[in-house]
């Protein structure tokens, strides 16, 4: 199985990143931008055919290592 | 005193600070980070640097290394723990430290000397500096802002667990001096036991007039006390 998994900054916390990709869109003209939050995107395939069991493998590897769970979400979707 | 500085693939200071503890006549050891056992170590220190040049997070990759369950396990037995600049990152995604290091506000790897004050001058890496002592000491770091939630910002005030704060040169923290966008001018940290010090500055480039000056010895020299 196949799995998207997206990584973003939690609300609260500062991207400084995002700030500067949206002011630069702003200044080429790009005026109805409202806001810009940069993230991580991981394409990841498992061999197991059971999806719960397969989903819960992937949300693992996003707890133990893909993910800080201080500053960042995470959304884990099947592609 | 004995001491094990461990490397990592792109660490780049472990080296300096080998230098530093030779000096200060610890007897030390350079670990490879594939080793799964650690000589016993009475100072264990994470270096700087660029480790797994810096992919997924900073330090993500090194924290989950063979030779940091051995790091872990000394550390919760009460060895004393370094981290320095990358190591302090290494350290936070170990868990041995909270909170973590973000991108430095401004966007800009920043490598310059700054100002720091020693916040606690009572635990075993500070005891021979003065309580509000400023140190000039290298900053070399491109995710220097240190970030935590609530809880443990309300932990570190109480419990005394700031090490360094960024400051101006007659020692007032104000957000000029601050360098990265660190929440409360943070620089380093202990973690509740005070055995584990996390720090972005380095304090092992400044042991030697000749080439800097002489504010990052008595870190050493405290170990030593």
């Amino acid at each position: 199985m196949k799995f998207s998994i997206t990584v973003t900054l939690k609300k609260d916390v500062l991207d400084p990143q995002g700030k500067v990709v949206q002011n630069t869109l702003v200044n080429l003209g790009m005026n109805n931008l409202k806001n810009i939050r940069q993230g991580k995107y991981f394409e990841i395939e498992v061999e197991e055919k059971n999806q719960n069991s397969a989903e819960k493998y992937v949300d693992e590897m996003c707890k133990k290592l893909l993910v800080n769970l201080i500053i960042e979400d995470y959304k884990i979707n099947i592609i | 005193m004995k001491s094990s500085v461990i490397v990592f693939p792109g660490s780049n200071c472990d080296r300096d600070v080998g230098v530093a503890l030779e000096k200060m006549q610890f007897k030390n050891q350079m670990i490879w980070h594939k080793e799964t056992k650690l000589p016993k170590s009475d100072l264990i220190v994470v270096p700087g640097g660029f480790s797994y040049g810096d992919y997924l997070r900073s330090g993500a990759i090194a924290g989950k290394s063979l030779i940091i369950d051995e790091v872990i396990k000394a550390a919760n037995d009460g060895c004393l723990v370094l981290g320095i600049c990358n190591g302090f990152q290494i350290l936070t995604e170990t868990g041995l430290l909270k909170g973590t290091l973000l991108r430095n506000k401004n966007l800009k790897f920043v490598n310059k000397d700054v100002q720091i004050k020693v916040m606690n001058n009572e635990t075993r890496f500070s005891n021979k500096y003065k309580k509000d002592q400023v140190l000039k000491i290298n900053i070399a770091h491109n995710e220097g802002n240190f970030f935590t939630d609530s809880n443990h910002l309300e932990e570190l005030d109480k419990d005394n667990l700031i090490a360094f704060k960024y400051c101006d040169e007659i020692g007032d923290i104000n957000g000029t001096a601050n360098p990265n966008g660190s929440i409360k001018n943070i620089a380093g940290i202990y973690n509740s036991k005070k055995n584990i010090l996390g720090m972005m500055p380095h304090p092992e480039r400044m042991v030697d007039n000749l080439i800097s000056n002489t504010d990052g010895i008595n870190l050493f020299s405290s170990l030593l006390n």
